[in-house]
């Protein structure tokens, strides 16, 4: 308990709680326009895909760019569930979708227990298994899903409009999370034992195929109301800026938390040298899968926030250009900080979207992305290893492990001390 | 221990990964079942899209060569490439219509053969291109790679991303090439001949091809020639000449071959001029083949040759070639019989199951330790 209330948590969740605070009151005093205010919320939710992406990347080395692709399917999946609430005053989305995540992940995480045993088992027959499973259990949901909709509905129904409005959001934004790791998990099985570069160029096609197929959503997949090029309109614009808040606060505290547990070292330990780890007994693939899933489910509940922003989704918001944004932003921030990520993402979105279009002057607005990659050019020429390179603040820091650790506080409730 | 015949069976079909191979096989038979399908309803139409899908592999071949030659000498991925290819494109385009110097052998010799001067003068366009984007790259390279050379890896990335964001933006603005789509004007009239089992017959214009014939125009015959060419010309720079051979040493090991007493970056610089003087030379021929030219052509090709070079291997020559032909292929044959809007998702697909057969390319040799 004693960490719990430590001074760098407390100084960590109050300064978070005043930024929020101000940040708020400046918003309802109207003092931020809604300009502004949306430039904060695109800034937060930068800066959980880039968290995400920083696990992967910064603490686990895997270099991925298809955090987008796993960004474009929590979006979708999000905004279909608000908007099939919203429209069509069904629940069958967020049903069905909350039935099919939870029947596969268990069915994932059971099938994952028994075939850990399996001796020889290559990651492509995992994967094969695992697919199968997850098609057969979502059809197996699907099925259930309409069954059951009607009565969600009208017991959704029974609450305010409101309330009821809330819960159908961020169960949409938590399972389309949900989806995007799941998805991520099968799609990193096979694909996590390439080298790097070839992981990176792998992951880049994910992203493309995603986008590709998002252009036919309604042709090829049959989701109608995503409308396929045209982009998906209609979507409740429920992002305000108390969930972005309460989502960055929780992705920061759960990644720290994590990188200071023995998983988060193991994570460490794969991106420092492969071979030295698994000397030392860890399970490279099991880690990188782990870190891999992780930040896709961070990048899937940026989506989901995303997409309640506008209340539009367009495929080209996911164009593979856009997934070197987070690269982008984690190098700039420093690669394994995540205090310098949440800087730069929030620096980022003030410099591209805000000050980079008013503030240029008449005639040069089109110099807005000639001048972006100019300052990224400079930062990175000045500043290789990122502005804040590995500096943390307190709160985020890690704790060396103490190496001299008795074997009496082992089994103690030490939350250092978790064993995998 | 007494292990009934299926629990045997099992077990051998996980040491064998038999689940994983059989999910690919299936896949790939699909696929070469699809193309059967396809050459037995209508063989011409079948050799018809592989003759496209040569001239766009042709293409991405000499684009994908910039990228295996850059990433196998300092691992870096030159996203900005692709850019390289679009200025290259568009100097051609003001050499032929601002200054038309596809004419010039007329100007000076008004004797010699009208065949002979637009050769004359489409290869001049052509030697300008690559060597304004042999320009190009170098002043990039100095600039933007060059210092980061010390620096994590990924900085470099971003570097070239960002000039790629710079190149793009910058070809958009009003003053130089302008935002819009501008239709490209060929040096060279299209000739499309029909070559069928009763001989070759060349097509007038507007005039339907006889049946059962296989249309091939002249624009596809210079794009294989000129690749071939410069594919042989970079063969020979890179197996014969010196300059090769240091580049070979520096790619292999830097730090010795600076001490064998080899200039390290101008050897790096000289790899980066020669990739983007191809990178042009593509982006002409590609201008050529479907002209219309505007600030983000290079970004599509670009991406696709640089998957060609993965695929084949990235840092190998011919795997880049290779790459490129099947990628051609591959694009032209799915947006031919499968969907025509999933033939990227299509060309992706393969390069993930290629990868997932062969993790470095068909070509690449397997990695080696991190340095």
């Amino acid at each position: 308990m004693k960490n719990i209330f430590s001074k760098s948590t407390l100084w960590f969740l109050g300064s978070a709680f005043l930024i929020y605070a101000v940040l708020q009151i400046l918003v309802s005093a109207e003092i931020l326009n809604s300009f502004w205010n949306t430039i904060i919320r695109i800034g937060g939710v930068m800066a959980i895909v880039s968290i995400g992406l920083n696990l992967i990347y910064g603490f686990n080395g895997q270099f991925s760019l298809g955090q987008w692709g796993f960004y474009a399917i929590g979006a979708y999946a999000a905004a279909d569930v608000t908007y099939r609430w919203q429209i069509n005053k069904s629940a069958d989305g967020m049903v069905v979708l909350a039935l099919a995540t939870l029947l596969s992940g268990f069915a994932i995480l059971w099938l994952r227990k028994r075939l850990s045993t399996v001796r020889g088992l290559d990651p492509l027959s995992a994967f094969t298994i695992y697919l199968a499973v997850t098609i057969i259990l979502s059809a197996l949901a699907w099925w259930l899903g309409t069954l059951i909709s009607p009565t969600v509905t009208n017991g959704l129904n029974l609450l305010p409009a409101a309330v009821a409005m809330q819960i159908v959001f961020v169960s949409g934004v938590v399972f389309g999370a949900v989806v995007a790791a799941e998805i991520s998990f099968l799609f990193g099985l096979p694909i996590l034992s390439l080298g790097s570069d070839y992981f990176g160029i792998a992951t880049l096609g994910f992203s493309i195929i995603i986008k590709i197929l998002l252009d036919n959503s309604d042709t090829l997949l049959g989701f109608q109301e995503m409308k396929g090029a045209r982009g998906m309109v209609g979507i409740p614009k429920e992002t305000s800026l108390f969930w972005v808040f309460i989502f960055l606060v929780l992705v920061v505290v759960i990644t720290r938390n994590l990188l200071r547990s023995s998983y988060g070292r193991a994570v460490i330990s794969v991106r420092e040298d492969e071979i030295a780890a698994k000397a030392m007994g860890i399970d490279i693939a099991e880690y990188k899968i782990l870190a891999f899933v992780l930040g896709s489910f961070f990048a899937g509940l940026a989506g989901g926030l995303y997409a309640h922003i506008n209340g539009f989704l367009h495929p080209n918001t996911f164009n593979f250009i856009k997934s070197f944004d987070p690269m982008i932003i984690i190098v700039f921030g420093g690669l394994g900080s995540i205090s310098g990520t949440v800087f730069a993402a929030f620096a980022w979105a003030l410099i591209l979207e805000g000050v980079l279009r008013l503030f240029l002057p008449q005639g040069f607005e089109t110099w807005r992305f000639v001048v972006y990659p100019i300052l990224l050019l400079i930062t990175m020429l000045l500043r290789p290893k990122g502005i804040f390179g590995d500096y943390e603040i307190p709160f985020l820091r890690q704790v060396l492990p103490k190496i001299r650790k008795t074997s009496e506080t082992k089994g103690t409730d030490s939350p250092l001390e978790a064993h995998p | 221990m007494n292990t009934s015949p299926i629990v045997l069976l099992i077990q051998k079909i996980i040491k064998k990964g038999w689940l994983g191979k059989t999910f690919l096989a299936l896949i790939t038979l699909l696929a070469i079942w699809q193309i059967i399908v396809a050459l037995q309803a209508n063989p011409s139409l079948f050799l018809q899209q592989v003759i496209n899908g040569l001239q766009l592999g042709f293409v991405y071949a000499l684009i994908a060569l910039g990228y295996t030659m850059v990433y196998g000498i300092v691992r870096l991925i030159n996203f900005a490439h692709g850019d390289v290819f679009m200025f290259g494109a568009f100097v051609s385009f003001y050499s032929i219509t601002r200054f038309q110097l596809h004419t010039w052998p007329q100007w000076l010799f008004p004797s010699i053969p009208h065949g002979l001067g637009l050769i004359i003068g489409a290869i001049t366009v052509m030697a300008i291109s690559m060597i304004a984007c042999a320009l190009l790259a170098i002043v990039v390279e100095r600039i933007a790679y060059k210092p980061l050379r010390s620096a994590p890896r990924i900085s470099a990335l971003i570097t070239a991303i960002g000039i790629s964001f710079f190149l793009e933006y910058f070809a958009a603005l009003n003053f130089v090439f302008s935002p819009n789509f501008i239709t490209y004007k060929r040096p060279v009239e299209v000739v499309t001949w029909a070559i069928g089992l009763n001989g070759i017959t060349t097509l007038g214009n507007g005039k339907a091809p006889p049946d059962g014939t296989i249309l091939f125009s002249n624009i596809a015959l210079i794009i294989i020639l000129t690749s071939v060419l410069l594919m042989f010309g970079l063969q020979f720079i890179v197996k014969k000449t010196r300059i090769g051979k240091a580049m070979r040493s520096v790619a292999y090991d830097k730090q010795t071959a600076r001490l064998m007493g080899i200039n390290t970056d101008a050897i790096i610089s000289t790899t980066f001029a020669i990739g983007a003087a191809l990178a042009g030379a593509a982006g002409m021929l590609y201008a050529i083949a479907f002209p219309q030219i505007f600030f983000w052509m290079g970004i599509i090709p670009g991406l696709k040759s640089f998957v060609a070079a993965v695929l084949g291997g990235i840092g190998s020559i011919p795997g880049a070639f290779i790459g490129a032909l099947i990628m051609g292929q591959a694009e032209v044959l799915s947006a031919a019989y499968i969907s025509t809007p999933l033939r990227d998702a299509i060309a992706f697909s393969i390069l993930i199951v290629v990868l997932l057969v062969r993790p470095t390319g068909i070509f690449g040799e397997p990695e080696r330790e991190k340095a």
